[in-house]
C-alpha cells in the first residue's frame, strides 16, 4: 500500500526539529533512514500527521574516534558504518555486524539512529551497543542527556526517549587490551531480521573469559544481556570445552518464546548453538 | 523550510535532466517517477523494501524507491533503469541477461540490473557467494536465480579480462 497522507518538515538544525517535535508531540514521527518507518506508513501500522525529515540536518551524521571513545552520528549510514576504517579497527564486532543489517539498498540508506531509536527486537545495532557499553546521546528542549544502552532500550519498539527527544549520537567507549568481540545471527534469508543473533564482547586475557557481555537479539521483547551466563563464564579458562559446559547455563538468561516460525523451545535451542559458536569464534579462544 | 506542508516543491536531476514538480509529500519516488515522469521501468512490487523491484540510484547508490519519499530527493541526482540503458553503462549486462536467460517475466530484471551494476562498480571479481548474497534483497519469482548469477558473473569475467590486456 502507500503511505496515509501526512504533513511533511524538513528542518535545518537539532533545535528546529525539536521545536517541531515540541509543537506536534505525538503527531510527529521523526524520519529518518525510512527504512523501516516507511514500511509502517506503509502498511498503515503508523499514521502520523507530521513527520520531520532530519536528513539534512548538519552535523548529525559522522564517526569520531577520540582517545577514549567513539562517537557515531545519528544520522550515520549503515553503509558509512560498514566501510568506515575506524569501525573495522575500533570496534569490530559493529564491523561484523554491518553485513547482517538488510541488504545493500537498505543499508545505503538507513541509519544508525534510526535503527537505535527503533528499538526492534531483533535489530542488529541494539544489541551491539549493549554489548559494547554504549551511551546514547539525546538531545531535548532543556540540552543534552546520556543514557546509557542498558537503560535505553525498554521493550518492543520502546526506548527512554521521550516525545520531545532527538537521538543525535552513540558514544561507544574504547575497547580494552586484551578484549575480543564476536558476532553471528541465524535468520531465514541473508539480510533478514534474526530468528535469533549474538554479540559477545570480553576479555579473553591470559587465557580466561573476564568481563564477558554476551547480547542476545531476536528472543526478548529487547536486547538481552545473559548476565547470569556471563557470571559462569567469569574466570573460566577461554577454550570450547569450556564454552560448551557453560552453554546449558544460558537457560537462566533466555526465555524466547514462540515467534510466527520456531517454536520457543527451537529459539532457546538455537541461541545456545549460536552463543557457542560465537564465543568460539573470538580471539583468544582455544578450539 | 520548517511548517510542515502537505505538498512539496521539489527540483532534482533524473537521468541527466533537471525536473522540478510540486509533489504531495506522501508519494513515494517510485510513483513518482512511474506516473508523473512515464519512467516506467522502475517497478513497484511489494512497496515494503523487500522485494528490491523498485531499485534506483539516487546520488550515485542505490536505494529502494518505495522507502524514499519524492519530496526527500529534492536537490539529488536520481538514476533510474531507462538512464543507464540509454548511457549504455548496462549494455553489457543487458546482453547477458538476454544470453543466458536470466530473465522470464521481466518484472524484478530493472531492479536486479540496478543492484548488478551497483556491485561490479564496488567490487569488479565478486565471487558466486558474494553476487548471490549481495543480490539476497532482490526478488526473483521466475529463474531460480542461477542464470541470473551466470550473466553476472560472465560480465565480471568479460570486464576483468579485458582490463588485464
Amino acid at each position: 500500500m502507500k503511505a496515509p497522507r501526512f504533513a511533511y518538515a524538513r528542518p535545518a538544525s537539532v533545535a528546529e526539529a525539536l521545536a517541531l517535535l515540541d509543537r506536534h508531540k505525538d503527531d510527529a514521527r521523526v524520519l529518518a533512514g525510512g527504512q523501516s518507518l516507511v514500511p509502517m506508513l506503509n502498511f498503515r501500522l503508523a499514521a502520523p500527521k507530521v513527520l520531520v525529515d532530519i536528513n539534512r540536518i548538519a552535523g548529525l551524521a559522522g564517526i569520531k574516534v577520540t582517545k577514549s571513545q567513539v562517537r557515531i552520528g545519528a544520522l550515520t549510514r549503515h553503509v558509512d558504518l560498514e566501510r568506515s576504517a575506524d569501525i573495522a579497527r575500533h570496534l569490530p564486532l559493529v564491523a561484523a555486524a554491518m553485513p547482517h543489517v538488510a541488504h545493500p539498498a537498505v543499508r545505503n540508506r538507513g541509519t544508525f539512529g534510526g535503527s537505535c531509536a527503533l528499538a526492534d527486537p531483533a535489530a542488529e545495532l541494539p544489541a551491539c551497543a549493549l554489548a559494547l557499553g554504549a551511551s546514547f546521546v539525546v538531545a531535548g528542549k532543556k540540552g543534552e542527556r546520556r543514557i546509557e544502552a542498558g537503560d535505553f532500550f525498554k521493550g518492543l519498539y520502546a526506548t527512554a526517549l521521550k516525545g520531545a527527544e532527538l537521538l543525535i549520537a552513540a558514544e561507544f567507549p574504547l575497547p580494552k587490551p586484551g578484549y575480543a568481540s564476536a558476532f553471528g545471527e541465524l535468520a531465514r534469508r541473508h539480510g533478514d531480521y534474526a530468528v535469533v543473533g549474538v554479540a559477545v564482547h570480553g576479555s579473553t586475557r591470559g587465557a580466561k573469559f573476564s568481563d564477558m557481555r554476551v547480547a542476545f537479539f531476536g528472543v526478548a521483547d529487547r536486547p538481552l544481556l545473559a548476565t547470569h551466563f556471563a557470571r559462569v563464564l567469569e574466570g573460566q579458562p577461554a577454550t570450547a570445552k569450556c564454552v560448551d559446559a557453560s552453554l546449558p547455563k544460558l537457560d537462566a538468561d533466555l526465555a524466547p518464546r514462540a515467534d510466527l516460525y520456531s517454536s520457543a523451545a527451537t529459539k532457546l535451542h538455537l541461541a545456545k548453538v549460536l552463543a557457542g559458536r560465537v564465543l568460539k569464534k573470538m580471539e583468544g579462544v582455544v578450539a | 523550510m520548517s511548517a510542515p506542508t502537505d505538498s512539496v516543491e521539489i527540483s532534482l536531476i533524473v537521468n541527466g535532466e533537471r525536473v522540478k514538480r510540486s509533489v504531495p509529500a506522501r508519494l513515494n519516488l517510485a510513483d513518482f517517477l512511474r506516473n508523473e515522469l512515464e519512467l516506467t521501468g522502475t517497478h513497484v512490487g511489494c512497496e515494503h523494501g523487500v522485494c528490491g523491484a523498485c531499485t534506483v540510484r539516487v546520488d550515485g547508490e542505490i536505494v529502494r524507491g518505495c522507502l524514499l519519499f519524492a519530496c526527500q530527493a529534492d536537490g539529488c541526482t536520481v538514476d533510474t533503469v531507462e538512464g543507464l540503458s540509454d548511457s549504455r553503462e548496462i549494455e553489457e549486462l543487458q546482453s547477458a541477461f538476454v544470453l543466458t536467460n536470466a530473465l522470464q517475466c521481466g518484472f524484478c530484471t530493472p531492479g536486479i540490473l540496478m543492484a548488478a551494476q551497483a556491485l561490479l562498480r564496488d567490487e569488479p571479481n565478486p565471487s558466486r557467494e558474494r553476487i548471490r548474497e549481495y543480490l539476497s534483497g532482490n526478488y526473483c519469482r521466475c529463474t531460480g536465480y542461477q542464470a541470473i548469477v551466470d550473466a553476472i558473473e560472465a560480465v565480471a569475467k568479460a570486464r576483468s579480462a579485458r582490463s588485464k590486456r
